[in-house]
Protein backbone atom coordinates (compact mmCIF):
# COMPACT_ATOMS: atom_id res chain seq x y z
CA UNK A 1 0.00 0.00 0.00
CA UNK A 2 1.17 3.35 -1.02
CA UNK A 3 0.34 6.43 0.13
CA UNK A 4 -1.37 8.71 -2.59
CA UNK A 5 1.19 12.07 -3.99
CA UNK A 6 2.51 14.39 -2.07
CA UNK A 7 5.09 17.08 -1.70
CA UNK A 8 7.81 16.81 0.66
CA UNK A 9 9.81 19.73 2.74
CA UNK A 10 12.39 19.08 5.41
CA UNK A 11 12.27 21.61 8.00
CA UNK A 12 15.77 22.59 9.27
CA UNK A 13 13.99 24.57 12.32
CA UNK A 14 11.13 25.02 14.11
CA UNK A 15 10.12 28.42 12.84
CA UNK A 16 10.92 26.96 9.58
CA UNK A 17 8.31 24.17 9.77
CA UNK A 18 5.95 26.46 11.17
CA UNK A 19 6.22 28.52 8.28
CA UNK A 20 6.06 25.76 5.68
CA UNK A 21 2.66 24.77 7.29
CA UNK A 22 1.08 28.31 7.61
CA UNK A 23 2.24 28.79 3.67
CA UNK A 24 0.31 25.33 2.78
CA UNK A 25 -2.47 25.68 4.72
CA UNK A 26 -4.50 22.85 6.01
CA UNK A 27 -3.49 20.68 3.15
CA UNK A 28 -0.05 20.06 5.30
CA UNK A 29 0.78 17.91 7.91
CA UNK A 30 4.23 18.06 10.69
CA UNK A 31 5.86 14.37 9.79
CA UNK A 32 7.51 13.39 13.33
CA UNK A 33 8.26 9.34 13.07
CA UNK A 34 5.45 8.67 10.94
CA UNK A 35 4.09 5.95 12.81
CA UNK A 36 0.30 7.01 13.21
CA UNK A 37 0.16 9.59 10.22
CA UNK A 38 2.08 7.39 7.76
CA UNK A 39 -0.23 3.86 8.12
CA UNK A 40 -3.42 6.38 7.76
CA UNK A 41 -1.91 7.48 4.74
CA UNK A 42 -1.29 4.49 3.15
CA UNK A 43 -4.96 3.51 3.95
CA UNK A 44 -5.97 6.79 2.03
CA UNK A 45 -7.78 7.25 5.13
CA UNK A 46 -5.10 10.82 5.78
CA UNK A 47 -3.82 12.55 2.02
CA UNK A 48 -2.40 15.66 2.80
CA UNK A 49 -0.32 17.15 -0.07
CA UNK A 50 2.23 18.34 1.87
CA UNK A 51 4.58 16.69 4.72
CA UNK A 52 6.49 18.75 6.42
CA UNK A 53 9.09 16.51 8.13
CA UNK A 54 10.38 17.60 10.83
CA UNK A 55 11.73 14.22 12.25
CA UNK A 56 15.52 16.04 11.85
CA UNK A 57 15.30 18.58 14.58
CA UNK A 58 16.98 17.18 17.00
CA UNK A 59 16.79 19.97 19.37
CA UNK A 60 13.36 19.52 20.17
CA UNK A 61 14.30 15.49 21.73
CA UNK A 62 15.39 15.99 24.92
CA UNK A 63 14.33 15.46 27.91
CA UNK A 64 15.34 17.23 31.59
CA UNK A 65 14.59 18.22 35.03
CA UNK A 66 12.97 21.24 35.78
CA UNK A 67 12.29 21.38 39.34
CA UNK A 68 8.82 20.37 39.61
CA UNK A 69 8.23 19.02 36.20
CA UNK A 70 10.28 16.91 33.96
CA UNK A 71 10.18 18.28 30.24
CA UNK A 72 10.12 16.15 27.03
CA UNK A 73 10.91 17.34 23.64
CA UNK A 74 8.09 16.72 21.21
CA UNK A 75 10.50 14.89 19.14
CA UNK A 76 11.64 12.52 22.00
CA UNK A 77 10.55 8.45 20.44
CA UNK A 78 9.03 6.20 22.64
CA UNK A 79 12.49 4.27 23.24
CA UNK A 80 14.09 7.21 24.68
CA UNK A 81 11.25 8.00 26.90
CA UNK A 82 10.98 4.28 28.29
CA UNK A 83 14.82 4.13 29.32
CA UNK A 84 15.46 7.42 30.64
CA UNK A 85 16.70 7.28 34.04
CA UNK A 86 15.24 11.01 34.76
CA UNK A 87 11.65 9.64 33.69
CA UNK A 88 11.99 6.21 35.34
CA UNK A 89 12.96 7.88 38.65
CA UNK A 90 10.44 11.19 38.42
CA UNK A 91 7.46 9.64 36.47
CA UNK A 92 7.66 6.12 36.50
CA UNK A 93 4.23 6.14 35.47
CA UNK A 94 5.03 7.68 32.00
CA UNK A 95 8.19 5.50 31.36
CA UNK A 96 6.38 2.22 31.73
CA UNK A 97 3.35 3.45 29.54
CA UNK A 98 5.46 4.22 26.72
CA UNK A 99 7.11 0.84 26.66
CA UNK A 100 3.92 -0.38 25.97
CA UNK A 101 3.12 1.91 22.84
CA UNK A 102 3.88 -0.69 19.85
CA UNK A 103 6.45 -2.84 19.80
CA UNK A 104 10.11 -2.19 19.83
CA UNK A 105 10.57 -1.47 16.37
CA UNK A 106 7.20 1.09 16.53
CA UNK A 107 9.32 2.07 19.20
CA UNK A 108 12.53 3.55 18.00
CA UNK A 109 10.80 5.49 15.18
CA UNK A 110 7.40 6.99 17.02
CA UNK A 111 7.70 10.16 19.29
CA UNK A 112 5.74 11.25 22.15
CA UNK A 113 5.00 14.50 20.61
CA UNK A 114 3.42 12.56 17.39
CA UNK A 115 1.21 10.50 19.77
CA UNK A 116 -0.13 13.57 21.46
CA UNK A 117 -1.12 15.44 18.39
CA UNK A 118 -2.05 12.82 16.59
CA UNK A 119 -4.81 12.72 19.67
CA UNK A 120 -5.98 9.52 19.51
CA UNK A 121 -8.02 7.85 22.32
CA UNK A 122 -6.91 4.43 21.90
CA UNK A 123 -2.81 5.06 22.49
CA UNK A 124 -1.41 5.38 25.48
CA UNK A 125 0.72 8.21 25.77
CA UNK A 126 -2.40 10.71 25.57
CA UNK A 127 -4.13 9.22 28.51
CA UNK A 128 -1.31 8.66 30.50
CA UNK A 129 -0.14 12.30 30.09
CA UNK A 130 -3.62 13.25 30.76
CA UNK A 131 -3.47 11.06 33.70
CA UNK A 132 -0.14 13.29 35.39
CA UNK A 133 -1.85 15.97 34.65
CA UNK A 134 0.85 17.40 31.88
CA UNK A 135 1.04 20.39 30.34
CA UNK A 136 1.72 20.52 26.18
CA UNK A 137 3.67 23.55 24.90
CA UNK A 138 2.73 24.44 21.28
CA UNK A 139 4.51 26.98 19.06
CA UNK A 140 2.73 28.40 16.55
CA UNK A 141 2.98 31.90 13.63
CA UNK A 142 1.96 34.57 16.48
CA UNK A 143 4.14 32.80 19.15
CA UNK A 144 3.97 29.40 22.04
CA UNK A 145 1.16 29.10 24.13
CA UNK A 146 0.28 26.00 26.80
CA UNK A 147 -2.63 23.90 26.85
CA UNK A 148 -3.13 21.78 29.78
CA UNK A 149 -3.68 18.25 29.14
CA UNK A 150 -7.28 18.20 30.19
CA UNK A 151 -8.21 20.89 27.74
CA UNK A 152 -6.59 19.82 24.81
CA UNK A 153 -8.61 16.49 23.48
CA UNK A 154 -11.41 17.85 21.72
CA UNK A 155 -12.99 15.08 19.65
CA UNK A 156 -11.86 11.72 17.56
CA UNK A 157 -8.42 12.24 16.53
CA UNK A 158 -9.27 16.19 17.38
CA UNK A 159 -6.65 18.45 19.23
CA UNK A 160 -7.11 22.05 20.55
CA UNK A 161 -3.74 22.02 18.27
CA UNK A 162 -4.35 25.08 15.16
CA UNK A 163 -3.29 23.88 11.41
CA UNK A 164 -0.37 26.37 11.90
CA UNK A 165 1.10 24.96 15.29
CA UNK A 166 3.71 22.76 16.27
CA UNK A 167 3.98 20.26 19.55
CA UNK A 168 7.18 21.38 21.23
CA UNK A 169 7.32 19.99 24.73
CA UNK A 170 5.41 18.48 27.37
CA UNK A 171 5.77 18.91 30.75
CA UNK A 172 5.08 16.02 33.22
CA UNK A 173 4.53 17.36 37.09
CA UNK A 174 6.80 15.09 38.97
CA UNK A 175 5.18 12.24 40.63
CA UNK A 176 7.31 12.44 43.89
CA UNK A 177 6.66 9.08 44.58
CA UNK A 178 3.36 8.25 44.44
CA UNK A 179 2.02 4.89 43.96
CA UNK A 180 1.49 4.21 39.92
CA UNK A 181 -0.36 1.64 37.70
CA UNK A 182 -0.67 1.17 34.03
CA UNK A 183 -2.65 -1.22 33.01
CA UNK A 184 -3.43 -2.50 29.11
CA UNK A 185 -5.79 -5.11 28.39
CA UNK A 186 -5.38 -6.21 24.88
CA UNK A 187 -5.81 -9.52 22.98
CA UNK A 188 -2.58 -9.68 21.03
CA UNK A 189 0.99 -8.19 22.01
CA UNK A 190 1.82 -5.24 20.38
CA UNK A 191 -1.74 -4.12 19.83
CA UNK A 192 -3.96 -1.07 20.89
CA UNK A 193 -5.31 -1.40 24.29
CA UNK A 194 -9.46 -2.90 24.23
CA UNK A 195 -9.13 -0.69 27.48
CA UNK A 196 -6.60 0.63 29.60
CA UNK A 197 -5.50 2.62 32.62
CA UNK A 198 -3.02 4.95 33.59
CA UNK A 199 -3.27 5.65 37.73
CA UNK A 200 -1.19 6.94 40.10
CA UNK A 201 -1.95 7.74 44.08
CA UNK A 202 0.13 9.54 46.30
CA UNK A 203 0.81 12.67 47.97
CA UNK A 204 -3.39 13.14 48.78
CA UNK A 205 -3.92 12.96 45.45
CA UNK A 206 -5.03 10.48 42.55
CA UNK A 207 -5.18 11.00 38.86
CA UNK A 208 -7.06 7.65 36.52
CA UNK A 209 -7.50 8.08 32.70
CA UNK A 210 -8.53 5.29 30.41
CA UNK A 211 -7.37 4.58 26.85
CA UNK A 212 -9.89 3.84 24.15
CA UNK A 213 -13.05 4.51 26.65
CA UNK A 214 -14.72 7.12 24.30
CA UNK A 215 -13.83 9.22 21.31
CA UNK A 216 -10.70 11.45 23.64
CA UNK A 217 -8.97 10.09 26.35
CA UNK A 218 -10.79 10.24 29.69
CA UNK A 219 -9.96 11.38 32.62
CA UNK A 220 -12.12 9.64 35.41
CA UNK A 221 -12.71 12.12 37.80
CA UNK A 222 -15.57 10.57 39.64
CA UNK A 223 -12.86 7.90 40.84
CA UNK A 224 -10.41 10.79 42.21
CA UNK A 225 -13.58 12.33 43.73
CA UNK A 226 -14.67 9.38 45.24
CA UNK A 227 -10.93 8.59 46.72
CA UNK A 228 -10.49 12.19 48.03
CA UNK A 229 -13.90 11.51 49.86
CA UNK A 230 -12.72 8.63 51.66
CA UNK A 231 -14.25 6.18 49.25
CA UNK A 232 -12.64 2.45 49.05
CA UNK A 233 -10.47 1.34 46.08
CA UNK A 234 -13.69 -1.20 45.08
CA UNK A 235 -16.24 1.56 45.72
CA UNK A 236 -14.54 4.27 43.83
CA UNK A 237 -13.51 1.74 41.26
CA UNK A 238 -17.24 1.39 39.86
CA UNK A 239 -17.21 5.17 38.99
CA UNK A 240 -14.47 4.65 36.29
CA UNK A 241 -16.97 4.93 33.33
CA UNK A 242 -18.71 7.91 34.69
CA UNK A 243 -16.75 10.13 32.18
CA UNK A 244 -16.82 7.58 29.32
CA UNK A 245 -18.73 7.08 26.69
CA UNK A 246 -16.99 3.90 24.86
CA UNK A 247 -17.55 2.67 21.39
CA UNK A 248 -18.47 -0.80 20.12
CA UNK A 249 -16.45 -2.30 17.69
CA UNK A 250 -14.50 -5.83 16.47
CA UNK A 251 -13.19 -6.31 19.64
CA UNK A 252 -15.53 -5.28 22.49
CA UNK A 253 -18.93 -4.08 22.86
CA UNK A 254 -19.25 -0.71 25.04
CA UNK A 255 -20.53 -3.07 27.69
CA UNK A 256 -17.76 -4.80 27.68
CA UNK A 257 -15.44 -2.12 28.11
CA UNK A 258 -17.22 -0.40 30.62
CA UNK A 259 -16.88 -3.42 32.92
CA UNK A 260 -13.23 -3.57 31.43
CA UNK A 261 -12.70 0.17 32.66
CA UNK A 262 -14.01 -1.11 35.98
CA UNK A 263 -11.78 -4.17 36.78
CA UNK A 264 -8.80 -2.78 35.42
CA UNK A 265 -9.16 0.84 37.14
CA UNK A 266 -9.65 -1.61 40.73
CA UNK A 267 -6.39 -3.22 39.53
CA UNK A 268 -4.92 -0.03 38.67
CA UNK A 269 -5.72 1.31 42.28
CA UNK A 270 -4.93 -1.54 44.30
CA UNK A 271 -1.45 -1.59 42.97
CA UNK A 272 -0.60 1.85 43.06
CA UNK A 273 -2.19 1.87 46.62
CA UNK A 274 0.63 -0.85 47.81
CA UNK B 1 13.66 13.61 -4.78
CA UNK B 2 16.92 12.86 -4.44
CA UNK B 3 18.51 10.57 -1.67
CA UNK B 4 21.86 9.04 -0.82
CA UNK B 5 21.23 5.85 1.18
CA UNK B 6 24.13 3.66 2.68
CA UNK B 7 22.82 0.40 2.16
CA UNK B 8 25.06 -2.99 3.19
CA UNK B 9 27.90 -0.74 3.29
CA UNK B 10 27.48 0.55 -0.28
CA UNK B 11 26.24 4.35 -0.78
CA UNK B 12 23.00 4.97 -3.15
CA UNK B 13 22.23 7.73 -4.94
CA UNK B 14 18.60 7.77 -5.66
CA UNK B 15 15.68 10.13 -7.30
CA UNK B 16 12.47 8.84 -5.51
CA UNK B 17 9.01 9.52 -5.38
CA UNK B 18 8.20 11.22 -1.73
CA UNK B 19 5.51 8.71 -1.04
CA UNK B 20 8.12 5.70 -1.58
CA UNK B 21 8.22 3.20 1.25
CA UNK B 22 11.78 2.21 2.45
CA UNK B 23 10.97 -1.46 2.15
CA UNK B 24 10.18 -0.87 -1.20
CA UNK B 25 12.79 1.26 -2.65
CA UNK B 26 15.43 -1.44 -0.99
CA UNK B 27 13.02 -4.47 -3.13
CA UNK B 28 12.53 -2.53 -6.06
CA UNK B 29 15.26 -0.46 -6.51
CA UNK B 30 18.12 -1.94 -5.13
CA UNK B 31 16.55 -5.25 -5.61
CA UNK B 32 17.41 -6.43 -2.28
CA UNK B 33 14.38 -8.91 -1.74
CA UNK B 34 15.28 -10.26 1.11
CA UNK B 35 13.14 -8.00 3.08
CA UNK B 36 9.39 -8.67 3.02
CA UNK B 37 6.24 -7.13 2.98
CA UNK B 38 3.98 -8.78 5.14
CA UNK B 39 0.91 -6.82 6.58
CA UNK B 40 1.91 -3.52 5.02
CA UNK B 41 0.33 -2.31 8.59
CA UNK B 42 3.48 -2.16 11.05
CA UNK B 43 1.91 -5.09 12.69
CA UNK B 44 3.43 -8.04 11.19
CA UNK B 45 7.50 -7.07 11.29
CA UNK B 46 8.37 -9.02 8.12
CA UNK B 47 9.81 -5.81 6.73
CA UNK B 48 12.12 -5.15 9.73
CA UNK B 49 15.73 -4.19 8.88
CA UNK B 50 17.62 -1.92 10.84
CA UNK B 51 18.12 1.84 10.16
CA UNK B 52 21.29 3.70 11.66
CA UNK B 53 21.56 0.32 13.64
CA UNK B 54 18.33 0.12 14.97
CA UNK B 55 15.65 -2.66 14.31
CA UNK B 56 12.42 -0.62 12.39
CA UNK B 57 9.71 -1.52 10.59
CA UNK B 58 10.67 -0.57 6.87
CA UNK B 59 6.99 -0.29 5.40
CA UNK B 60 6.14 2.27 7.74
CA UNK B 61 8.98 4.39 7.02
CA UNK B 62 9.65 6.69 4.08
CA UNK B 63 12.47 6.53 1.80
CA UNK B 64 13.34 10.04 2.10
CA UNK B 65 13.24 9.58 5.76
CA UNK B 66 16.06 7.00 5.38
CA UNK B 67 18.40 10.20 3.37
CA UNK B 68 21.66 10.13 4.81
CA UNK B 69 21.22 7.33 6.86
CA UNK B 70 23.15 3.42 7.11
CA UNK B 71 20.69 0.65 6.46
CA UNK B 72 21.67 -3.18 6.89
CA UNK B 73 19.44 -5.52 5.35
CA UNK B 74 19.46 -9.43 5.73
CA UNK B 75 21.69 -9.10 2.75
CA UNK B 76 24.01 -7.18 4.54
CA UNK B 77 24.67 -10.07 7.61
CA UNK B 78 27.15 -12.40 6.04
CA UNK B 79 30.80 -11.37 5.82
CA UNK B 80 33.04 -13.30 3.56
CA UNK B 81 30.60 -16.33 2.86
CA UNK B 82 30.00 -17.02 6.43
CA UNK B 83 26.52 -16.41 8.30
CA UNK B 84 25.85 -13.69 10.75
CA UNK B 85 25.85 -16.16 14.71
CA UNK B 86 22.36 -15.03 14.51
CA UNK B 87 21.58 -16.87 11.07
CA UNK B 88 23.61 -19.27 12.09
CA UNK B 89 21.84 -19.88 15.54
CA UNK B 90 18.36 -19.66 13.30
CA UNK B 91 19.87 -22.80 11.34
CA UNK B 92 21.20 -24.97 14.22
CA UNK B 93 18.37 -24.70 16.24
CA UNK B 94 15.82 -24.95 13.37
CA UNK B 95 14.09 -21.39 13.97
CA UNK B 96 12.10 -21.31 10.77
CA UNK B 97 9.36 -23.27 8.78
CA UNK B 98 8.19 -21.68 5.90
CA UNK B 99 10.84 -18.55 6.34
CA UNK B 100 9.00 -16.20 5.56
CA UNK B 101 9.24 -13.72 8.97
CA UNK B 102 12.94 -15.43 9.34
CA UNK B 103 14.58 -11.92 7.49
CA UNK B 104 12.45 -9.80 9.61
CA UNK B 105 12.90 -12.20 12.99
CA UNK B 106 16.42 -12.07 12.22
CA UNK B 107 17.11 -8.50 12.12
CA UNK B 108 14.67 -7.86 15.12
CA UNK B 109 16.71 -10.60 17.09
CA UNK B 110 20.33 -9.07 16.44
CA UNK B 111 18.35 -5.65 17.24
CA UNK B 112 17.12 -7.73 20.32
CA UNK B 113 20.65 -8.52 21.39
CA UNK B 114 22.12 -4.89 20.85
CA UNK B 115 20.00 -3.63 23.03
CA UNK B 116 20.26 -6.70 25.89
CA UNK B 117 22.81 -9.03 25.07
CA UNK B 118 22.06 -11.59 27.99
CA UNK B 119 17.98 -11.22 28.12
CA UNK B 120 16.25 -14.25 29.84
CA UNK B 121 13.60 -16.13 28.14
CA UNK B 122 11.24 -14.12 28.88
CA UNK B 123 12.34 -10.66 27.65
CA UNK B 124 13.04 -12.47 24.27
CA UNK B 125 9.48 -13.12 24.08
CA UNK B 126 8.86 -10.01 24.92
CA UNK B 127 11.56 -8.30 22.37
CA UNK B 128 9.95 -10.20 19.88
CA UNK B 129 6.45 -8.55 20.05
CA UNK B 130 6.60 -6.71 16.98
CA UNK B 131 7.51 -9.69 14.72
CA UNK B 132 4.78 -12.46 13.83
CA UNK B 133 5.07 -16.07 12.76
CA UNK B 134 2.61 -18.14 11.57
CA UNK B 135 4.52 -21.43 12.10
CA UNK B 136 6.66 -22.05 14.45
CA UNK B 137 4.90 -21.09 17.48
CA UNK B 138 7.91 -19.28 18.25
CA UNK B 139 9.92 -21.68 20.61
CA UNK B 140 12.54 -22.56 18.58
CA UNK B 141 13.26 -18.74 17.46
CA UNK B 142 12.97 -18.07 21.25
CA UNK B 143 15.62 -20.71 21.35
CA UNK B 144 18.18 -19.74 18.42
CA UNK B 145 18.02 -15.94 19.65
CA UNK B 146 19.15 -17.34 23.18
CA UNK B 147 21.63 -20.12 21.80
CA UNK B 148 23.28 -16.78 20.30
CA UNK B 149 22.74 -14.89 23.12
CA UNK B 150 24.94 -18.08 25.54
CA UNK B 151 27.34 -18.26 22.12
CA UNK B 152 28.44 -14.68 23.44
CA UNK B 153 27.96 -13.14 19.90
Amino acid sequence: MIPSLFDYKRASSAAEAISLVTEYGEDAKFLAGGHSLLPLMKLRLAAPSVLVDIGRLKDLSYITDAGSYIAIGALTRHMDVETSSIVKQHVPLLACAAGHVGDPQVRHRGTIGGSIAHADSASDLPATTLALGATYVVQGASGTREIAATDFYKGFLESALRPDEMLTEIRVPKMNGAGWSFQKFNRRAQDWAIVGVAAWRGNGGSGVALVNMGSTPVLATDVAIALASGASVADAAELAAAQADPQSDLNASAEYRTHLAKVLVRRALEEASK
Amino acid sequence: MKISVTVNGQTHESDVEPRTLLVQYVREDLGLTGTNIGCDTSSCGACSLHLDGEAVKSCTVLAVQADGSQVTTIEGLATDGKMHPMQEAFMQNHGLQCGFCTPGMVMAAIGLLNENPNPTEDEVRIGLEGNLCRCTGYHNIVQSILACAKGGK
